[in-house]
Formats: structure tokens, sequence, C-alpha cells
């Protein structure tokens, strides 16, 4: 409940409490709460196994049987509400619910294998636990156990031993109520009840890891994991995840320097207990193929170099290009990686010609983020999208790009929140979410944006409504100004919600043109001022103007730009692409962990960390700094920014190059607190005929991080091309078909899927998928416009 | 094979009679199943489709159901009860006549392909026993040498008499009643002796029964 | 004096017409119907609770109570189920009811649809019963034919929809809130409650479920009134039941009587046990209710009387063994059912019945243990009140009475078969192998 405080505003208050007396002692809780729960607050723990706190309780394994005063049978402490007064009786002090709870157990047992020993669950298992706190000692049955054929794949990535199962429907419940993807569900009957799939459809759910975390016995285990470790020969370090912008906490496991799995770690205001199948499976890029050395280009071949050649050659180059560098900062640096480019484009090369998104981006983006997003507080968390009347997206698609959002909206929208996408199709994920989709050519959003039906824009009016915009909006001229005009006009929260885990923290670092640290407008003289000092600089040496986005990309292009600092970059990620401009560009330094495009061209390739051998913070899509800890505390590769200060001692230059020095810094300095440039609106583009393209990158897809897990990418979704029937039939095309979309550079084929929700003139590909990548194969990107044939598959 | 657009239509005809169209997929996989003789992936799918739910989803309840069933049943389904009632009346013996007259076994179809066989459990027959069913119609008070001789008539093609019901059919068309019950064969006997031993004592003994 | 039977809903069954519309107009049908239309709904409830209707499926909860639950002017739609998914062993009088006077249900449903305000009625029979589910529909497109459901019927302003629903093979759907599962296409696994149907049931909408028989009851209630109906029966258990008598009886058949009709009389209208047999053992209501042996047949067939005896009326359709029978045998069969029919959500009924039926399977060859006897008490007694629905409760009570009555039995096979103690031949109502 909610009641109204002295200036007006609501304020929430404790709901009414009860008292519940559980083994002689009195608690009150909230109405409403479970026995479970009550009882887990005095630290009295009653055995369960399909009791999860976040998903319906279903009462179905019977572990956790208590007595209440006053009813004849023992009750589910998991399903009992609470009532005031009530006398609880767990296995401490009633034989009823002991008697009931060992009862239980043993049944639990008597099909159970006894293969602790090569169980992957052996040693953190809560049926081994609670069957040595709750179980007889030995066994009565003496019958035949039931077995089964094992394992078998309910996925490529996850396995059943379907004997292990105790049917508590953890698994098909998270799968149906959390995730929305019903794709393995308990089938048979009675002592058959197994889980499974369809005959012909894996569970190919992007949160389908979950699912293995929270069996509570060894029934669902990972392809990647799967008899690889003991749980009690690991050592878990608490990580945040590098896949996305939404800020899972994570724990990584290892054993004997090899990262063995990494799970969604409990944070309830940020991923709750869930996270993504790409944040848990996609981590044996860390491990593969690493870049050991540094090398440096010789008679046009990169060879082997000593760190202190390497470092030597780097800095001369960079020295002689001087403020004509381009810095370039990858998507996944971390906040303090990306403060030290931010530092050392400015204070050692004295160049503000620095840009963070090594993707599709416009000048209208720069200019949105300095005006409404860097250096700003939280405007939007988590918690504000469950309370959210309605939440507004506009070139986003959660599922595929921030999963957790997804997630977050769709619990959400199961209670009061009303979802609207802007968007030319109605995604499988929009349905999840019970959306309502606002149809938007690719490219045109601005314009759809203006003229918004009026009970959207009603709904955004009401207290709380959320505009979440995601980074495709910079593909599309006029929506970011259109989305701030829509914000301002209705009040609406704004959240901007960049795809990659680096993006909010380097802008929030400064490492774009025209912005310094915390938001701080270049132009600024308080905030050069502010600047200069805490870098120990002379304002006056700080670069007064500076290229980023298209005008950067032009410079290198054209060679204006005579060298290159890119660091953790696929030149690939760009429309144009940047390994090619950069081939122009005389000096190239790249520092990378993987060999790459980008490499290729370097003059100099210096070797970094990853994020298991380093520490740092990302910042999440709300602006949650999410601090991570070094998983391998003893690697011996250099983070960016080490190595950036390396670099910067060949300058004579000191630059702090630990993370706390970093972070330390970047907080003195704070947030900017001074006035912002206004958004530079710009208008929607000329509306254009022909077949534009939908495009976005999904969440599984041909991306570089998810390399060296064959099993996670088995569970990708199959290259299609959506397209309305009109559009289809217009070009001769049926469901079952194969169509050819061709743009300047060439085409791809692949199979038609035709979608009644989709706009007519639209065909949506997959970004970086097998068989479609649409900036290399096509050279087009978002909203452009394609050409659709016949296709006859290779 | 895959399930005809014709049946697609039935089954969204079928889905218009509930306030919530999933509510059809039992009748629905009753009516798959009358075409395919037996529960497919391609009827699973079509169902799916219909209903607008995962094939997973659809999988779950057609492996709960008894009378959904993995196996291509044969012309005829003869189920015969062995629940404790029939079986120790004499249903026991009536399966091993059958399994004997038919080289059949539990739950799969004989090798002619004729029959599909089953132990089946309560009929809600029992005043019946032992009971056994042809194509899930009633065949009352059977003995092991009639309940062959129903085989035998049945794989010669002759006319099966229900003593319950219709003249039998097949698996199929019963499966068919049961997604569409308005088959046109309501005037089946229904009543025999037994539903009339306490009606008829009533009137011989003159009981005035409800109307006292 | 014997207690007279009391044809009722059987009253006409020897009509070979009283399936159709005309046939059972003829006799009376769908009077009750015009006169509950011009009634206030309201005082249906009122009258049904009066008359005393207890659920005919088993449970004999009060049926006038169960409608009462519904909350009135809740703008949800309200919904009345007809749970006609009859699969207890034993029980056999909901699908004769179906075939030989379908209208009696149908105007039931009619009739109590109007009573809880529900715009929307199903019927959901058994899938294996497609003779009674075609006469059931029948029924049913007659009745639309002729304006008594549908819309505006008789002129009330009531509207009515009547879906007649096919299982497809499941006795747990028998459970109320499975069977609101199974109706909603889904597996029919219980629910947990609260939400209680009466509150949250199909659709999560306001539901009443009520058997064939009890349903069947409404309209002649309705017609003939509160007085007339509690003429029958006991204070307790008011109004005639259809029972179902089986097993080694003269002349199994239906016999509809008043509660509290005694068990020897019903036999004594079965013509007697066959001939040269007597009464070993026999269950009043189906096999989820303990049996009981000839000791016990002098007792009124009552819900109060059978629960004082340490028994259940159940669904009053009395199953009755003579010595032939092998009581490990007998039940035996009905754990191996219960374990087929458990629905597998919860632990205690899904690997309860696994594991007795394993042990039970032994003694059934002889090869049980002196000490699995009590083994089997205490693994009923950890499933019995700790399973999520009755199945589970049922599953646990055959042989905790079967041991009290026959313990010797059990002892016996540990060493010797049921076939070697009892010559199944013995039991079988046909002459022997010889009728091979």
């Amino acid at each position: 409940m909610t009641i109204t405080n002295d200036s007006g505003a609501e304020v929430a208050v404790p709901s009414e409490l009860v008292t519940v007396i559980i083994d002689g002692v009195a608690i009150g809780v909230p109405k409403g709460t479970l026995v479970i729960r009550a009882a887990e607050m005095l630290g009295i723990e009653i055995p369960r196994f399909c009791d999860h706190p976040l998903l319906d309780p279903v009462a179905a394994c019977r572990a956790c049987l208590i007595e209440v005063e006053g009813m004849p049978k023992p009750q589910p402490a998991c399903a009992q509400v609470v009532s005031d007064g009530m006398q609880v009786r767990t296995q401490y002090s009633s034989d009823v619910a002991r008697l009931a709870q060992e009862g239980v157990m043993e049944f639990l047992l008597l099909n159970h294998p006894l293969d602790c020993p090569v169980c992957d669950k052996g040693g953190e298992c809560p049926l081994q636990n609670q069957a040595m706190s709750v179980g007889r000692p030995e066994s009565r049955f003496t019958e035949e156990k039931r077995t089964f054929e094992k394992p078998i794949n309910v996925s490529a990535q996850v396995l059943l031993d379907r004997e292990r199962c105790v049917s508590c429907a953890r698994c098909t419940r998270f799968a149906d109520q959390i995730a929305g993807d019903p794709m393995i569900e308990l089938l048979e009957r009675g002592a058959r009840q197994q889980v499974g799939t369809a005959a012909d459809e894996p569970f190919d759910s992007y949160f389908s890891g979950n699912t293995i975390q929270i069996c509570p016995v060894g029934a669902l285990t990972s392809a990647t994991y799967r008899f690889r470790a003991r749980p009690f020969d690991l050592v878990s370090v608490p990580t945040s995840c590098e896949h996305c912008a939404s800020g899972c906490s994570l724990r990584t496991d290892y054993r004997r320097s090899t990262i063995t799995r990494r799970l969604a770690w409990d944070d309830p205001d940020v991923n709750e207990e869930w996270n993504c199948d790409k944040g848990r499976f996609a981590f044996a890029y860390q491990q593969q193929g690493r870049l050991e050395w540094p090398m440096v280009r010789e008679n046009g071949e990169l060879r082997t170099a000593s760190w202190p050649e390497a470092l030597a050659v780097a800095a001369r180059g960079l020295q002689s290009a001087g403020a004509d560098t381009a810095v370039l900062v990858g998507g996944r640096s971390t906040m303090e990686d990306a403060y030290a480019y931010s530092r050392f484009a400015r204070s050692i090369l004295r160049s503000d010609n620095i840009d963070f998104r090594a993707r599709a981006n416009s000048a209208e983006e720069q200019s949105f983020l300095a005006a409404h997003v860097a250096g700003t507080p939280i405007k939007v968390e988590y918690a504000d999208l469950e309370k959210a009347p309605t939440v507004l997206l506009v070139a986003f698609e959660p599922e595929d790009e921030s999963p957790i959002v997804f997630l977050r909206l769709r619990k959400a929208a199961a209670s009061k929140t009303r979802v609207f996408s802007v968007a030319p199709v109605a995604t499988r994920g929009l349905e999840k979410m019970n959306g309502t989709v606002i149809p938007a050519v690719p490219g045109d959003e601005a314009r759809t944006l203006a003229d918004l039906p009026a009970d959207v824009r009603e709904a955004l009016a009401q207290p709380g409504a959320v505009i979440m915009v995601g980074e495709r909006a910079a593909s599309a001229p006029g929506a970011l100004s259109a989305v701030a005009a829509l914000a301002n006009s209705t009040g609406a929260a704004l959240a901007w919600v960049p795809r990659r885990a680096g993006e909010r923290g380097a802008l929030d670092a400064g490492a774009l043109a025209g912005l310094l640290p915390g938001g701080r407008p270049l132009e600024d003289p308080q905030a050069r001022e502010q600047v200069a000092q805490a870098w120990g600089v002379a304002e006056a040496d700080l670069p007064r103007t500076g290229l980023a986005g298209p005008a950067l990309y032009e410079a290198l292009h054209s060679g204006s730009v005579k060298a290159a600092l890119v660091g953790g970059v696929e030149g690939s990620d760009y429309p144009d692409d940047l390994a090619e401009a950069l081939s122009n560009v005389e000096f190239v330094v790249s520092l990378e962990n993987h060999h790459s495009d980008i490499t290729a061209v370097a003059d100099v390739v210096l070797p970094v960390a990853v994020v298991s051998e380093k520490s740092g913070t990302f910042l999440d899509w709300e602006g949650r700094p999410r601090p991570f800890g070094q998983v391998f505390r003893d690697a011996m590769m250099n983070s960016d920014a080490s190595v950036l200060a390396m670099i910067a001692d060949e300058f004579d230059a000191a630059t702090p190059r630990t993370v706390a020095d970093l972070r330390g810094e970047l907080g003195r300095l704070g947030p900017w607190q001074g006035s912002r440039q206004a958004l530079e609106s710009t208008p929607a583009s000329d509306a254009v005929t022909g077949i534009r393209l939908a495009t976005w990158r999904l969440l599984l897809d041909l991306g570089v991080m998810q390399e060296g897990d064959p099993h996670l990418a088995a569970t990708a979704r199959p290259t299609v091309a959506r397209m309305s029937p009109a559009t289809a039939t217009q070009s001769g095309l049926a469901e079952g078909m194969h169509v050819s979309v061709s743009g300047p550079r060439g085409s791809v084929t692949v199979p038609v899927e035709i979608d009644e929700s989709m706009l007519d003139s639209v065909v949506w590909l997959p970004m970086n998928s097998e068989g479609s990548r649409v900036y290399r194969d096509l050279g087009v990107g978002y909203g452009d416009t394609v050409q659709l044939s016949k296709g006859v598959p290779a | 094979m895959p399930i005809s657009e014709n049946t697609r239509e039935q089954m969204r005809e079928i889905a218009a009679r509930y306030p919530s169209a999933r509510s059809a997929l039992l009748p629905m996989l009753h009516l798959a199943q009358s075409e395919e003789d037996e529960i497919t992936t391609d009827g699973i799918n079509a169902c799916a489709e219909v209903l607008d739910i995962t094939p997973a989803e659809v999988t779950a309840v057609a492996t709960f159901y008894t009378m959904y069933k993995r196996e291509k049943v044969g012309k005829h389904h003869i189920g015969v009860c062995i629940n404790t009632m029939c079986g120790l009346l004499g249903g026991d013996a009536v399966w091993d006549a059958v399994v004997e007259a038919t080289n059949g076994s539990n739950n799969a179809t004989t090798p002619d392909g004729e029959f599909f066989l089953e132990r089946i459990e309560c009929q809600a027959a029992c005043t019946h026993a032992p009971v056994m069913t042809v194509d899930w119609e009633f065949m009352d008070d059977v003995t092991p040498s009639s309940a062959v001789e129903v085989l035998d008539k049945l794989r010669r093609g002759e006319q099966v008499q229900s003593t319950r019901g219709p003249v039998i059919r097949d698996f199929e068309a019963t499966e068919h009643t049961l997604a569409f019950p308005d088959d046109g064969l309501a005037d089946a006997p229904s009543v025999d002796d037994k539903m009339l031993a306490g009606l008829r004592i009533a009137k011989e003994q003159g009981m005035q029964g409800g109307n006292a | 004096m014997a207690t007279p039977l009391t044809p009722v809903i059987t009253e006409y069954w020897d009509r070979p017409d009283l399936y159709t519309l005309d046939g059972y107009r003829a006799v009376g049908g769908y009077q009750a119907l015009e006169k509950a239309l011009r009634t206030d709904p309201d005082d249906i409830i009122a009258q049904v609770k009066d008359a005393g209707l207890r659920g005919r499926g088993g449970a004999g909860f009060p049926t006038g109570m169960k409608w009462s639950f519904v909350p009135q002017g809740d703008g949800k739609p309200h919904y009345l189920v007809v749970n006609a998914d009859e699969s207890e062993p034993g029980a056999c009088k909901d699908i004769p009811i179906m075939m030989a006077n379908p209208h009696a249900l149908v105007e039931g449903v009619i009739i109590t649809s109007f009573a809880i305000r529900a715009n929307h009625a199903f019927i959901y029979i058994r899938g294996e019963v497609p003779n009674a589910i075609r006469k059931v529909e029948f029924a049913v497109k007659q009745a639309k034919e002729a304006g008594l459901i549908g819309t505006n019927i008789m002129g009330s302003g009531f509207d009515l929809e009547v879906v007649v629903h096919s299982g497809a093979g499941a006795y747990i759907c028998g459970e109320e809130t499975a069977l609101l599962d199974s109706l909603e296409g889904y597996r029919g696994q219980p629910r947990l409650k609260p939400p209680f149907p009466a509150v949250a049931g199909l659709y999560a909408s306001p539901t009443v479920i009520n058997n064939v028989e009890t349903i069947a009851n409404i309209p002649y209630i309705v017609d003939r009134g509160v007085d007339w109906f509690r003429q029958f029966g006991t204070e307790k258990s008011p109004g005639f039941k259809v029972f179902a008598v089986s097993g080694h009886v003269k002349r199994p058949g239906i016999y509809e009587a008043p509660l509290g009709i005694t068990m020897r009389e019903l036999l004594d209208y079965a013509g007697g046990m066959r001939d040269g047999s007597e009464v070993k053992f026999w269950l009043p209501g189906g096999s989820s209710v303990p049996l009981l042996t000839a000791e016990h047949l002098d007792l009124p067939l009552t819900y109060e009387a059978m629960a004082e005896a340490g028994t259940m009326l159940g669904t009053g359709t009395p199953m009755v063994f003579d010595q032939t029978v092998s009581v490990v045998k007998a039940v035996t069969r009905w754990l191996e059912f219960y374990k087929h029919e458990s629905c597998g959500k919860c632990t205690p009924c899904r690997e309860g019945t696994y594991w007795i039926t394993g042990v039970l399977e032994k003694f059934e060859h002889g090869h049980g243990q002196q000490s699995e006897m009590d083994t089997l008490v205490d693994l009923c007694g950890q499933i019995s009140g700790r399973s999520f629905c009755a199945l589970g409760d049922a599953a646990a009570t055959p042989y905790p009475s079967a041991l009290k009555y026959f313990r010797e039995e059990f002892e016996a096979a540990t060493h010797t078969s049921a076939d070697d103690q009892f010559d199944p031949i013995a039991s079988y109502v046909f002459a022997g192998v010889g009728a091979r």
C-alpha cells in the first residue's frame, strides 16, 4: 500500500503484519506470507524441492509438510499462507511434521539412483543434503528402481537424466512462468512422468540454463559442464556479466585456471536469480585462441615482439600522429578501461577524436547522449519497470538485446504493465510480454513517434510510465529527437538501453568526442578546468574539438586521421567496414585479446586481459555500477588501462594504471552538475520507397564472444527472412521457399518465414547470424532498402 | 502424413465451442487420432498451430491421457477390463483368450494389423462384468469364447452389435465421434436388462417409488 | 418390511424413446425447468439446500451449500461443470443414467445453471464411453432445437450454452480441480486449493462442479418439492440413490432405492448371492472406500452409518465378492489401478503407489515377507493425508482394511500365491475355462 505524505508524494508503507508462531517462536510477517518464508526469517529450515521463491507454489513434492494447529492433515509450508495467530510446528517440534517429511523423503529416494559419486550435483545437491537431514539411514525399498535411457538432450546444451528427476517441475514452471518458453513440459503420467520436449522442437530458450541451476537434483546438466568438475573442487568468484547491458550478477567457478561454469547470482534489484544462456555459457572465448604476445608489423607481416619493443613502437607511432589520432573504444570495455582511453586520448594525445560506439551510430545520437544520458543519475531502475503502468519500447527488442529487461517486463506485464513497441513487427518476444506493436517502418520511427495513437500518448502521461530506446534508434534519423520530445511532452521517464555491457560506462567515462568524464561538455570552461585539474594538465592543453561517429569514420577512411588506437573492436561491427577504413590510416595500434579483422591491419598488436583476468566495473542500462573482481588473481595479462599506462610511460607521462586509482579519480570527478548542451533536434528522413530492411543482432549469433561453445551455438535461432504475406506475394515468395535478399555488396539466400504482424514492404533478417551477415554480405544496415527475389538455397 | 487442411478447419470449429480455445485440445487430439490412427508429431503440431501453443505443451497433454496412442491402432481397438471386478469375474480369462486368438500383446497392434489390444481399467460397467470394448463400445458380459467370436466376426467383416451401443464401426469412427459426438447414432440400443433390474422389481411389486 | 425400491431417475428407463425429447416430455420432462425459470434463482438454491441433497459423486458434500458459495453479482462469468468422468472401480451408475435418461441430466444442467447464474455449462464425459457421449450430445442438441438451451430460454431472458466434452482416459479427472485443468486443455492434475472452484474455477471464474446423478436429481426436487424429497432417506442422507450392485450376486444391476436401505435388502433385490456362494467382502461405493464383510450387511447405506462403520458410502455402487475371491489379488489389482492412474504430481501418491504395488505383486505371487505386511501399513500411512489430492488417500485405503479383516490371507501369501490359495476359475461368472 502507499500513503500520501505532507508533500503530496506517495510513499510505500509496510503492508499489514500478522503474527505467526513457528515452533513456539512468534514473528510478525506481512499478510500473505507463506509459512516456508516466515520460517526462513526465523532461521528454521524446512525441507523443500518444488518450492522456489520466484515461482508460483505448487505443493507437489510434499517435502515441506508441517503441522498447523486446527488443521487435520499436515500442510505444505510452501503453499500455506500465514494467518494471524497461526500456530505452526515444523519437524523440530512436531512428530506429525517430522514423520511426514521422513515419509516423503523415503518416497523421493525410492527411484532416485545412488549415483551421487558421479553426479554433477553431488556436493551441492538439495536432495543429497536433505536426505542427510531428514532421510532414513537405510532404504526399505527392495524392488526394482525405475530406469530410463540416459541422458537425453532437451536441447543441444541441456541434458536430462530422467531417473534422477523428482518431478518438482521447477524447470517446466520456470520455462512457462518466467521465460515464457513452455518448450519443456512434464510428459507422461504417474510413475512414468518425466520432463521432456516435443519430438521435433528442442528447448531452445534463451534462458534454458536457469533450469539447470534451479534443478534440486542432478537431472538437468549442461553439455558444457557435465562431468567436468566436482563442486567442492571449484573456486567461486562473484562477477558481473560482460555480454550485455542488463547487468547480471554472476558467479564464475574455476578449477586449475580453467573456467568450468558460470551461474546466475542472486541480485533482487537486477537479475533476481536468472541470467541468459549467453551470459551463462559463452565464456570459452576467454580461454581459447588468445593473443599471448605483443606483435609488430615488419615488412608487411606481424611478428611477435617483446613488450618493451612493442610499447616503444606504439608510442612512437602515436606520438608522431598526436592529436591526429582516433581512439576507438570497444563496447566490451570496463568503465575503468574506457576512462583510461578517454584520459589517454585527451591528456596524452590531446585528441578528442574518440568514440565507444563500435556499431551503427549517428551525430544525432552523440547529441542525444550528451544531452540526456552521459553522467546522469539513475532515472529508471528494474523495479520501476515492474511498477510502470506503461512501457514504450523504441527500436529495442529486449529478448535479444537485453534479456533481463525482457524477463522483468514479462513479469511486469503479468501484473498490470502494458508494453508497447514501436517496431515493424510484433515479435514473439513482444507477444511473451503481452505487448502491442505500434507499426513503424524501419528507419521511419521518428514519424511514427510524432504521430502516436492518442491512447498510447495518454498512457505515457501516467505517472511512472517509461520509454526505453535501444541502440538501433541511431539508425533512424530523428528517432532519438522524437523520443526525447515525447518524454518531455508526456513526462515519461526515458531510458537508453545500449546492447553492449561497456557502452554506458564508456559514455560516463567520457569516451565520446565532445564529452569529458561524468558527462562534462568539452567546451564548458568549468568542466575543462575540473578535468584538467584532476588529470594534472593545463586546461589549454585539453583538445577543444574532435570527431566521432560518421564524421570520424569518414576521416579515417579519407586518411585525414593519421593514427588509430583501437581497443577491442570488431571492424565488421560497423555498417561500413572499419578494417577497410583503417587500411588508409598510417599507423594503427590494436589492444586485443584475440586476432581480429583489426589486428589484421594493425601495426602494433598489444594483448590485453579478458574480464576474468582483471577487475572492473560495467554500468548497466540503468546506470547502476556492476563492479566485479578478478577471477584469476595470478593472471599475467594486463588490462587495457595498464597497457595504456605503459605506453604513457614511453611518453614520460604518468597516468593511473590500477583499477583502484582509476575508479578513485573518476569517482572524485563525479558527475557533471552544470548545464548541458540541448539536443540538436534532427528531422525524420524523407520517406523512402522500396523494401526496407529491419535487422538486429539475435542474442545468440556469430558474436566473437560466443565462440568456442558449439552446444550454445546449436541453440541459436535458425536464420530466416521474415516478411508479410503481401510482401511475399509481391515477390512471388511463400512459406517454405527461399528468398534472396540483395544489397549493394551482395545477397544472402535464406528461408522465408511469413509473419502476419510484419509491416508490408519490410523484410527482417538477423544482423549477424549464420548465413546472414547483413553489413558484410549486403552492405546495408537497418532501414536501408533491399531487393527481394526467389532464391535457391546453396 | 501432415494433417489435412480440412481437419485443421474442423479443429478450429471445435475450438470455437469454448470460451477459451485451448479447452478444445482433448477433442482436437481425438480428431487428429481419427485421421492418423495414433497421435503423430504432425497431429501434435497441427493442434499446437491451431491453438497457438507449443508442441511441447500439446505433447504434455497427449502423453498424459491413455486414450491417445503412440503406435498405430489397427482397424479396431479391443479393450478388456482387467480391474478387480471384471478381471476376477473372468476378464483375466477373456484377456488370455483374446491374446491367444490374435497373437497380440498389451498396448500393441496385432501382427495382422487388425486389432490393437489393451488391458483397460474400469469401464464403469461393473454390473456387466466381465466387460470388453470394441472401439470403446460396450461388449458386456463377455466370456472367452464370446469375445473370440466377436473378434472373428470383425475379422470377417461381419456386423457386430454393441450390447449397449451401435453396430461396431471402427476405431477411427469412434475417435471422430469423440470430437464430434453428434454422429447420428443416438438411437443405438443402450438400456438392457441389468439397467432395468430394479425398475422391473419395483413394477412387479407395485412399489410407488418416486411417486409416493 | 423391506425398504421398497424408489425408481425416480430410473422410473421410465423401460421406455425405448426416453432418450428423446418427446419421450422425456411424455413423462413430464422439462416441467421442472418451466417452473424453475419462473422462480428466483436464490430460491432454487435454497430449495436444494433445504432438500439436503448431497453430492452423489462420492464425497457427499451438500449440493445447495456448494451452489451458495458462488459469489453472486461479482460481474464474472459463472460456469457449471458436470463431472461425468465416472471411472472409479465399482462405480457404474452415471454412465447408465446418461445412456438411459440423458434429458434428466440436461434439464438438471439448465436449472442448475439458472440457479447459479451460469451462462455456460460443460458436461465432461470420460472418453471411453462414446455411447454415453453421443446420447448426451443428442439430448443437448434436441434441447437446443426446442429452445430449451440457447438465448432467452422459454422467454425467461436466461441464456445458456451447453458443451458436451470428451475426456481421453484419466481417472484423476474425476477429481474436480484436475477435471477443470483437463477441461481447459491441460494435463489433468489437481490444482492447489484455495482458491476453491466456487471462487476461481474454470477460466479462473466461479464454477460449480457436480456429479451426473446429483444434477439428475435436480429436476425432480424442483418439480416435486423438498418435502417429497425428504420423505426418502434419513435426516442426514435424504433422498434416493441409484445403486449399482455388482459382483457375485444373481442379478447385478441398477437398483434405485432410498438412502438408508441396507446392503442385505439390496442383495435380496439382486437375487442374493449366486448359488453356493456367500458374501466374503463388499465395498459400499468404489474401490476407494474401506471394505466391509458379511457382518456389516445390515447397516443402512447412508453417509453417516457408513462413516461410523469405518468406511464411506462413496459412489453408492456396492461391489460384492464371494468366498472364491482372493483378497490379496483384489487389493493388488486395485493398487495396480491407482498406480496406473496416479497423475504423478505429488511424491507420496506417485512413488507410494509404485512401491506398494510392487510389494503387493510379490504377495500375489506368494513371495511376500512377513515384515512387509507392516511396511505396507507404514507406506499407506505415508500417503494418506499427505498426498496432494484424494487419489493418494484412496490408494492407501484398500490394503489396511483388507489386512484388518483378512490378515491370514496375506500371511499365507508369504509362501502361497493367490491363485494357489484361491482357484481363479472358481470366481469367474461363466462356466470356468469351459466357456472357451
